[in-house]
């Protein structure tokens, strides 16, 4: 393989990919949202479970390529146990390390395990798969805000 | 049988090297030679879009050089050439589909504006409650949505010739489903997604036993397999210039003068009109009618350098060369256990769809991209298509006149590539 298509997939993308965690639907979700490419016909459909800010569960279904499909899997992993702040914090930081212009320039700092996904942002067209299900989850976390906000 | 059918079949006893020089062909296209990903481009894209050879940007240039100004209008030199240049487009389409007269020849952007002239333009006026249009499972949205739309409109009911596993119409389901009812019957001359080459002439012949008219949708079979309108009696035909090695922005809609004659108006503005005044205005004839306001002169007259370079080559010709590395890639492919094609009709042209499994296409895309391979990854704009074979996509190789037998190569090596990255 060469470099940069190690780059893009990683050993970890690649399992994930075979074998997505928090995979189903999530029978008492607080909240959901789908997500659907058009261009590419990837679609997601995230579940979450919130109890006081907090995220407790969190689930994903869907079909796609195996960048979205990872990054669904791995999104997950990183938001469960997260406040509303940080997942929207989590969200940001990694929406613009995927988007950032030069491999080199160093925000992956914090990400953790995310940072497999250092080598999307060579990809122009794959940046949409590996954002997908973040883009979704903020979707649903947002909605759930507008409706304490209306009670 | 079908002329169309009777060429292809006479081409597949030829070598199909013989006398074909694909190195000097390749050296007409300078985007040929670049590099990509730093390997050789190898172009398979190009049911998506052609590449262009030289004796078409050096026309469009020549033009913009030499000729420009707007055309049907001034009396000063530049705009008689320019006219002269566009109307000279005309005639070789009207040659290049053996159209009877020029005036059978709209210039349009495209196939699919083709399309919605036909759906807006005989379509709507005519078609009412209870009446219906026949399309079939192969289509390209491009002949879905403006069906669909016009059917909205009217109140008709659109009908949809189901295929089979191979990607063929069954000629006895699609008699089934013509009627009395039946008004219009658009179908692909050649399947976008799959490669099935539509036994059109047979279904126009049926159609036509019922009172329906035909539009054919040649954007995917132009640049592959000669045509001749008359020959196959169809109604309308559509095609876009892109896709025959002409410029974007440029296509066609040839249809029977009779029933052009018989049309409103597609859209309103200059050129299309006799005389303008507040009370009345009356329109001018066909084709111009239909070309309101100031066209793409620059790709009519590219389009034509296109169809003379293809015309040039032959056909029958490309046809043979494109045949034989179809043959070559299918086989190489099918002999893949982890790959499957979709579309195994008998008589196919160009396009070989395929899933690795276990890998989603745009996997596949990325991958080959990295190897300088250019292919389509997508559903292709045909979602019926892929509902009816249950995937939600399909990496797509789609060859034309100047690809060769080690680009075929380059992709089975790539498509090994993808299986080693993924298992």
């Amino acid at each position: 393989m060469s470099d940069d298509l190690q780059d893009l997939y990683q050993e970890v993308i690649l399992d994930h990919n075979k074998r997505p965690r928090n995979r189903g639907r999530l029978d008492h979700a607080t909240c959901d949202a789908e997500g659907y490419n058009p261009l590419c016909g990837d679609h997601v459909h995230v579940y979450l479970q919130v109890e006081d800010g907090r995220v407790t569960d969190i689930r994903f279904e869907g079909s796609g390529c195996a960048i979205s499909t990872a990054s669904a899997s791995m999104m997950t992993e990183s938001v469960k146990g997260k406040t509303l702040e940080e997942a929207k914090e989590l969200f940001r930081s990694f929406h613009a390390f995927v988007t950032r212009d030069k491999v080199e320039t160093d925000l992956g700092n914090g990400l953790g395990k995310l940072e497999v996904f250092s080598g999307v942002c060579q990809y122009p067209a794959r940046v949409k798969c590996a954002t997908l299900a973040w883009h979704t989850v903020q979707a649903a976390l947002e909605n759930r805000t507008d409706n304490v906000s209306t009670e | 049988m079908s002329t169309i059918v009777t060429a292809m079949e006479s081409t597949r006893d030829h070598t199909a090297s013989a006398g074909y020089d694909v190195q000097r062909i390749r050296a007409d296209f300078p985007i040929l030679s670049r590099r990509v990903n730093g390997k050789p481009l190898v172009y398979l894209d190009n049911a998506a879009t052609t590449q262009k050879p030289l004796a078409v940007m050096d026309a469009i240039s020549r033009y913009y050089r030499q000729d420009n100004a707007n055309i049907h209008r001034g009396v000063h030199e530049l705009s008689v050439r320019a006219t002269e240049a566009y109307e000279a487009a005309r005639t070789r389409v009207q040659q290049f589909l053996g159209a009877a007269r020029p005036e059978e020849i709209v210039f349009v952007r495209g196939a699919t504006e083709g399309i919605n002239l036909v759906a807006q333009s005989y379509g709507r006026p005519r078609l009412q409650q209870g009446d219906e249009v026949l399309i079939t499972t192969m289509e390209h949205h491009s002949n879905i949505v403006p069906w669909q739309m016009v059917c909205e409109q009217t109140g008709a009911r659109l009908r949809v010739v189901p295929i089979s596993d191979a990607g063929e119409i069954d000629l006895d389901e699609y008699a089934a489903l013509l009627g009395p009812r039946t008004r219009i019957v658009a179908v692909t001359h050649v399947s976008n997604a799959l490669g099935t080459m539509n036994p059109v002439w047979a279904m126009i012949d049926l159609a036509h036993r019922q009172g329906a008219v035909v539009l054919v949708d040649g954007a995917q079979a132009v640049a592959h397999v000669s045509v001749d309108v008359a020959k196959l009696d169809c109604d309308f035909y559509v095609f876009s210039g892109h896709k025959i090695y002409g410029p974007t922005g440029v296509g066609v809609l040839y249809g029977r003068k009779e029933l052009l004659d018989a049309m409103p108006p597609y859209q309103g503005g200059g050129d299309m009109i006799r005389s303008v005044s507040f009370e009345k205005t009356t329109y001018g004839d066909v084709p111009y009618k239909f070309e309101a306001g100031t066209p793409n002169i620059s790709g009519g007259i590219g389009l034509a350098a296109a169809l003379e370079y293809v015309q040039r080559i032959g056909l029958e010709a490309i046809a043979a060369w494109e045949h034989d590395l179809l043959a070559y890639a299918t086989a190489a492919l099918t002999a893949m256990p982890q790959v499957r094609i979709f579309g195994t009709a008998r008589e196919k042209a160009s396009v070989l769809s395929f899933v690795v499994e276990g890998v989603h296409p745009h996997d596949v895309g990325t991958i080959l991209d990295r190897e300088g391979i250019a292919v389509r990854a997508g559903h292709h704009c045909a979602q019926p298509v892929m509902q009816r074979f249950g995937v939600p996509a399909t990496a797509r190789a789609s060859f034309g006149l100047y690809n060769t037998r080690e680009e075929v190569d380059a992709l089975v090596a790539a498509v090994r590539r993808v299986i080693e990255v993924f298992n």
